[in-house]
């Protein structure tokens, strides 16, 4: 167990709290940095896409897991981003300022989404983002002009300042950068007044506004944030996957978002992460165990979809936190050993708020 | 004329939606909690109906019956085993839990061997038939979706008006703990809400399989009812009727009127403009806290 002696009143805002965390978090940057030589080309693939999603999963955490506005539209975000990033270095432009454009334009469609929202919560906002999301890849499907309709559109290697990046490691690299950039902003927005602000209104939106926290100011911006965090996201899958449809930015794909943000641990940044490992890794263990099942279940087309359906079910019973809820779990066990309680954790009853009053 | 018979297919789709979101009115005014699930529900449920009927040749209205005694024991069940140990937790969670419910009901049908990736033909009686009526063609379908909506209408209104049960059910959807406090036993209501809810998703989804098909992934027309849910505002019974009617009706004529694509979307963008005009939707009720 560690007690932080505290000397300053910028102790309580640094980022890194103690030496402990700079060791840790410096020897997961040095295994990051080193995983291009540590791992082979598939599973280097497969990092990648968990840092893609990791910047996705941070901006829907912001909005889900910190602001407490649901959003089952997510995947729109995503596909505003990719396709700008697609149209834009079709059009010439190099990866930098096509990144910037996509960003930009991901911000302001999550403006625009953020505007009825000031006025709805609750499961209408869920709705009225899932009808969004809807619309949005009915527009990619048939703006054939722009977007190449179903038929999808091709993205070619990045381009920075001259230089092509087509090799794995190479992209590899820029989707760390941007990652460590995307969480240390995440991070750093959190600790500012205008993430305590988010979180105010996420525990109690009458609370906020009294406290002198402007509702539509704050809402619009984290949607805002979390739509240009998506965008960016968005941007790299399709550099990654060198080719997008529709059909890639599906509800289907909001709702994997959505299990992303809830199995990592909603309200936890390390969630956003863990729930792209997650997601990412799923999928491929499920492969690996069909070999040992009996053919009946092993080739059924459904396998996948149960595993997922179980999985969410069985965390929001068993541990509403998350994976970053059971790995908190652990370290305080390993911390305070051996006084270790089982009632340490326990989820309080209450009973349901009405969302009819307000 | 064909004016009025776009109508008259748009009501009878409208009447499938407002079935579905029956289903969420009446869980979301019980427990306050929305399913995602009931598309699922209704998949189950038309799949009950081809098994009694297609598989093992029972005639129309045994497979009806069975299908809905299925369906109320397996809401019964699906809310005892997963929703009843957390309620009263934020209600994002729930959704989670019926997002997940929905993949499993999905999975697990599709993992029946050699039916479930088929689509199949209900074969009810009164399938193809179509009478004419002043120059406009009617299917029996739509005759049949309209009336047994009507009359399922009929049979809620009552239960909710006259018998103990369904008075019981409004008291709880009113005030939970003053429900508890005056001896409702919320918990057991809790499970037969779900037990009605996936009753009429039976109803709905046997109901909608003659005039689609029944395959596993009908349950995404689920999605659709959402929005009818809105309109009519979540919180109403007539309500979800009346929006279904409202978003199958637009959706049948802006299908023929407007250009390609609005058909899939026109749901969702009335109901995007209707949260923008009216966030309660026509008959929702909004009670102000006062302090």
């Amino acid at each position: 167990m560690r007690f932080i002696f505290k000397t300053h009143y910028n102790q309580d805002i640094q980022l890194a709290k103690h030496s402990g965390h700079v060791f840790w978090y410096g020897l997961l940057l040095l295994l990051l940095v080193l995983s291009p030589v540590l791992l082979d080309e598939y599973w280097l693939a497969q990092l990648t896409f968990v840092l893609i999603y990791g910047i996705v999963g941070l901006g829907l955490m912001l909005l889900a897991g910190f602001t407490g506005l649901f959003s089952i539209g997510h995947a729109a975000f995503l596909g505003v981003g990719a396709y700008t990033q697609a149209v834009c270095t079709q059009a010439g432009m190099s990866f930098v300022p096509a990144l910037i454009c996509a960003t930009g334009l991901s911000a302001a469609v999550g403006v625009l989404v953020g505007l009825p929202a000031l006025r709805i919560k609750g499961i209408y906002l869920g709705i009225a983002t899932l009808s969004f999301g809807f619309i949005v890849e009915e527009v990619l499907a048939r703006w054939e002009s722009v977007t190449g309709g179903n038929a999808g559109i091709h993205l070619k290697a990045p381009n920075l300042w001259g230089h092509t990046v087509n090799s794995a490691e190479g992209f590899y690299f820029l989707c760390l950068v941007l990652a460590v950039i995307s969480t240390l902003g995440v991070l750093n927005l959190l600790r500012s007044p205008t993430g305590r602000a988010f979180v105010a209104i996420r525990d109690s939106e009458i609370s906020a506004q009294s406290m002198g926290i402007h509702l539509a100011y704050y809402k619009t911006l984290s949607f805002a944030v979390s739509a240009a965090l998506a965008g960016l996201g968005g941007a790299l899958y399709g550099h990654k996957m060198q080719f997008i449809s529709p059909d890639q930015f599906s509800v289907l794909q909001s709702i994997d978002l959505l299990l992303m943000i809830v199995v990592g641990g909603l309200g936890s940044v390390h969630g956003a992460f863990l729930g792209a490992l997650f997601l990412i890794v799923l999928p491929q263990l499920i492969s690996l165990t069909k070999d040992s099942l009996p053919d009946a279940i092993a080739l059924a087309p459904g396998l996948q979809s149960l595993v997922y359906g179980l999985v969410l079910i069985a965390f929001v019973l068993f541990e509403p936190m998350g994976l970053y809820g059971r790995w908190l779990k652990v370290r305080t066990y390993l911390q305070v050993f051996p006084f270790y309680r089982r009632g340490l954790f326990k989820r309080q009853k209450t009973f349901q708020k009405s969302e009819r009053v307000r | 004329m064909q004016f009025i018979q776009l109508v008259i297919s748009g009501i009878a789709q409208g009447c499938i939606y407002g079935l579905i979101a029956l289903g969420f009115v009446l869980i979301y005014k019980a427990t306050e909690t929305v399913s995602f699930a009931q598309g699922e529900l209704m998949m189950l449920g038309a799949f009950f109906g081809l098994l009694v009927m297609g598989f093992w040749g029972y005639p129309f209205w045994v497979a009806v019956l069975a299908s809905m005694g299925a369906m109320a024991a397996t809401g019964y069940v699906i809310e005892r085993a997963v929703i009843n140990p957390i309620l009263g937790q934020p209600a994002f969670s729930v959704v989670m839990l019926t997002i997940g419910i929905g993949y499993v009901l999905r999975g697990l049908v599709t993992m029946i061997p050699g039916i479930g990736t088929d689509t199949h033909v209900l074969a009810v009686p009164y399938k193809d038939q179509t009478f004419q009526w002043g120059g406009l063609m009617i299917n029996a379908e739509q005759a049949v979706v309209v009336f047994v909506t009507a009359l399922l209408c009929l049979a809620l209104f009552l239960l909710f008006k006259y018998s103990k049960l369904g008075i019981a059910m409004q008291a709880m959807s009113q005030n939970q703990l003053a429900a508890y406090y005056m001896g409702i036993p919320v918990k057991r209501l809790n499970s037969l809400v779900w037990a009605l809810a996936a009753t009429v998703a039976a109803v709905a989804g046997l109901l909608l399989a003659p005039i689609t098909f029944v395959h596993a992934n009908m349950g995404f027309i689920g999605l659709k009812a959402f929005p009818a849910a809105v309109v009519g505002g979540f919180g109403s019974l007539p309500g979800a009727i009346v929006g279904g009617l409202v978003i199958g009706v637009v959706e049948s004529l802006s299908g023929f009127y407007l250009p390609d694509g609005f058909k899939d979307t026109a749901a969702y963008i009335v109901v995007l403009l209707m949260l923008m005009v009216m966030p309660n939707g026509l008959f929702g009720q909004v009670t102000r806290k006062k302090v």
